[in-house]
């Protein structure tokens, strides 16, 4: 059982909600998941399935309002976030767990220096002074690979390409030796040479500082490279959880199937043809009470309109939210 | 950087070369006439004889030119001279740029009234600003609540209701309605001659500058505040916010470091492109407050048909709007890592 591992993170019911003018948004929907030390979990889903704002909840990133985290536990190495004051939360903030943002253009201040901004970090939760948080810093940009370090922590962001500010976002997450990062789509905007260093790059800190990390893509393909965990979200609910290789040996939710057929064939022989999944992902204006999914699904059934299929163990290590029963392809039993 | 400014200080001379002329221009062509003050029994052929001895019966271009060397020339070395006691040519007998109405020079009339003007508008500026910073920061950080509500409401007010009339609705309350004795009462008319060399007359010199101030200030901030607040909300909506937060830094100094630095950089550049306007005075408002400054020199000087001097003046708002366009940018290059001009 996953559950009987340490883990360092846990998420339990998570449910946050978006009390907006037009009426409340349901973001995400009673969420769990954990995450053992040094394991990378990757969360694929399409764009609105709650991805980010899931992982902004854990640390109540999010403004609220109009944000509002309604249920749920949230433990982190062994303490409950949710009951913390806003001073222990900012120590977990960028000291415990790092984040790393999709787009790197816009997310380092324009007008501070690289230098000023990874020494942000080192002086308050280390308390380094400024020259000993220079000499750190100096050091993170190097272990990032960005050459000529120490001279270029006295340049401005818009001195860097992207790929190289997404590395100088990773120095910054990674300054106080978190015990987790979040990583959210770190690559979808980079082009496809940088988005693979990125990878390699994150690969290897992983393997020299052993981190635990959390990583969302809309790619089944860079989960497939890296992660030893899946969710597959939608709709702010994880309809499937598996390790890699049964996920992709053996899905499960019609909605997990449908994104690995859009995938290019992985033998590079592209026989299949790209395709995409039908239909509209749905409005969160309510909360779930059928499975969101069945009006794209294929398999849908009667059941599928009048309840929200909780999860349920396929095996030992993988669960499924779903009414139909892939291995039979009939109603599941549960 | 210093080449660029030296690069722009250089255009500007053309450009102000022509604003002179264009000034010059259009104050020959407008209706105007010199005499058209003195008494209708004073026959044409005097006239004809004072508009002579003003040189008014000289072509456009001479009195333009002759303006120009009085200006450009006579002028600055009168100020080495009288300032530095550093004299170049004929000192004592130069001629220079003399209002029509009262003969004496106008660059004279100009510094006699600046004093007035600069504490006047000056300060009301420098309030204004104090004021609609914090305002405009906490109004966004708290944007919809009761203090952004109240805000909005009063900067309204501040923005549409016109000088002319808070001024005169001040004085009544202040002025007319509050007794004479009380602590509250506040004078309406602004004394010039008042000096300011004992605790006493300080007071006095607060309490005659508390209402036009504060009338400028309410205007000035109004819209100050106003524009401090959209450029808060436009960088508090940052992905670099976001960042700074996960990081794990203070509210404060998310707002106050990362927010403010960037917010600060338009609203620098506006404020510096309207100091240009404490120069020009509050014209209306020195008016109600009978404060003797630069605005209501150059009404006088309109109302009498005084063109050297409204010439004289309205360049010299020209030289100011320009050269503070060229702080704004410079402020700009270097509030603003990303804009480099070399
Ligand atoms: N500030 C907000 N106010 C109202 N609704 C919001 C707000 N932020 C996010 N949402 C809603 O929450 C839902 C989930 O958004 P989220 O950003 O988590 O999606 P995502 O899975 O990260 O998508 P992407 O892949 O595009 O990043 C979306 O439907 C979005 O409209
Ligand atoms: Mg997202």
């Amino acid at each position: 059982m996953l559950d009987a591992r340490a883990t360092i993170l846990d998420v339990a019911n998570l449910k946050t909600v978006f009390n907006t003018r037009d009426g409340m948004v349901h973001a995400v929907n009673h969420v769990s998941f954990s995450l053992a030390p040094g394991e990378l979990l990757g969360i694929v889903g399409e764009s609105g399935s709650g991805k980010s704002v899931t992982m902004m909840s854990l640390l109540k990133l999010l403004p609220m309002p109009p944000a509002e985290i309604t249920d749920g536990d949230i433990t982190f190495d062994g303490r409950d976030v949710r009951a913390m004051s806003d001073d222990e939360l900012r120590r977990v903030r960028g000291g415990e767990i790092g984040f790393i943002f999709q787009d790197p253009m816009t997310s380092l201040n324009p007008v501070f220096t690289v230098g000023f901004q990874i020494m942000e970090p080192l002086r308050i939760h280390l308390g380094l002074n400024k020259k000993a948080a220079r000499i750190r810093a100096a050091e993170l940009l190097e272990l990032v690979g960005i050459p000529d370090a120490t001279a270029r922590l006295k340049d401005f962001p818009h001195q860097f390409s992207g790929g190289m500010r997404q590395r100088v976002m990773i120095a910054i997450a990674l300054a106080c030796d978190p015990k987790v990062l979040i990583a959210d789509e770190p690559t979808t905007a980079l082009d496809v040479t940088i988005q693979a260093q990125i990878i390699e790059l994150i690969k290897e800190l992983r393997q020299k500082l052993g981190m635990a990390i959390i990583w969302i893509t809309h790619d089944l393909g860079v989960i497939a490279e890296i992660a030893d965990r899946v969710a597959v979200m939608y709709a702010g609910q994880i309809v499937e959880h598996a390790e890699v290789s049964e996920l992709f040996k053996n899905p499960q939710h019609p909605y997990t199937r449908a994104l690995l057929e859009t995938l290019p064939d992985m033998s590079g022989t592209r026989s299949k043809r790209l395709r995409s999944i039908d239909g509209q992902p749905p409005a969160l204006g309510k909360a779930p009470s059928h499975c969101e999914f069945a009006p794209r699904c294929t398999h849908a059934f009667d059941r599928c309109l009048k309840e929200n299929p909780k999860r349920r163990d396929v095996s030992d290590n993988h669960d499924v939210a779903c009414w139909w029963d892939a291995k039979t392809g009939g109603a599941a039993d549960a | 950087m210093l080449n660029y400014t030296i690069r722009r200080l250089f255009f500007t001379i053309p450009t102000l070369l022509f604003i002179s002329f264009v000034i010059f221009l259009i104050l020959d062509m407008a209706p105007n006439d010199p005499t058209g003050n003195l008494p209708m029994t004073i026959p044409p052929e005097v006239r004809e004889n004072i508009r002579k001895s003003l040189g008014l019966d000289a072509p456009m271009y001479v009195r333009y030119l002759l303006w120009c060397n009085q200006f450009f020339i006579n002028e600055p070395l009168n100020l080495l001279y009288e300032w530095f006691d550093w004299c170049i040519g004929d000192c004592e007998n130069r001629t220079r740029v003399r209002s029509w109405s009262t003969r004496s020079p106008v660059v004279d009339l100009i510094v006699e009234r600046m004093p007035q003007t600069l504490w006047v508008v000056g300060m009301s500026y420098v309030v204004g600003i104090l004021i609609a910073l914090p305002i405009g920061v906490i109004s966004a950080y708290k944007q919809y609540s009761w203090f952004d509500q109240i805000g909005t409401f009063i900067s309204m007010i501040g923005f549409s209701v016109p000088t002319f009339f808070t001024g005169v609705l001040l004085i009544v309350i202040f002025s007319v309605w509050i007794d004479q004795d009380s602590w509250f009462w506040l004078p309406s008319i602004y004394d010039t001659t008042l000096v300011v060399d004992s605790w006493g007359n300080f007071w006095l010199q607060v309490r005659q500058m508390i209402m036009p101030v504060m009338v400028l200030a309410l205007y000035n901030a109004a819209q100050l505040s106003r524009f401090m607040r959209a450029s808060m909300l436009d960088n508090l909506s940052q992905d670099y916010v976001r960042t700074a937060r996960a990081k794990g830094l203070k509210e404060k100094t998310v707002l106050l470091v990362h927010v403010l630095r960037n917010s600060m950089i338009p609203v620098v550049t506006v404020i510096a492109l309207s100091v240009p306007q404490v120069f020009g005075g509050a014209i209306i408002t020195e008016q109600i407050f009978r404060v003797n400054g630069l605005g209501q020199l150059l009404i006088i000087g309109i109302q009498g048909a005084d063109i050297p001097l409204v010439q004289t003046l309205t360049f010299i708002f020209a030289v100011l709007i320009v050269l503070f366009n060229l702080v704004a940018d410079i402020l700009y290059g270097l509030l603003d890592p990303r804009i480099r001009y070399d």
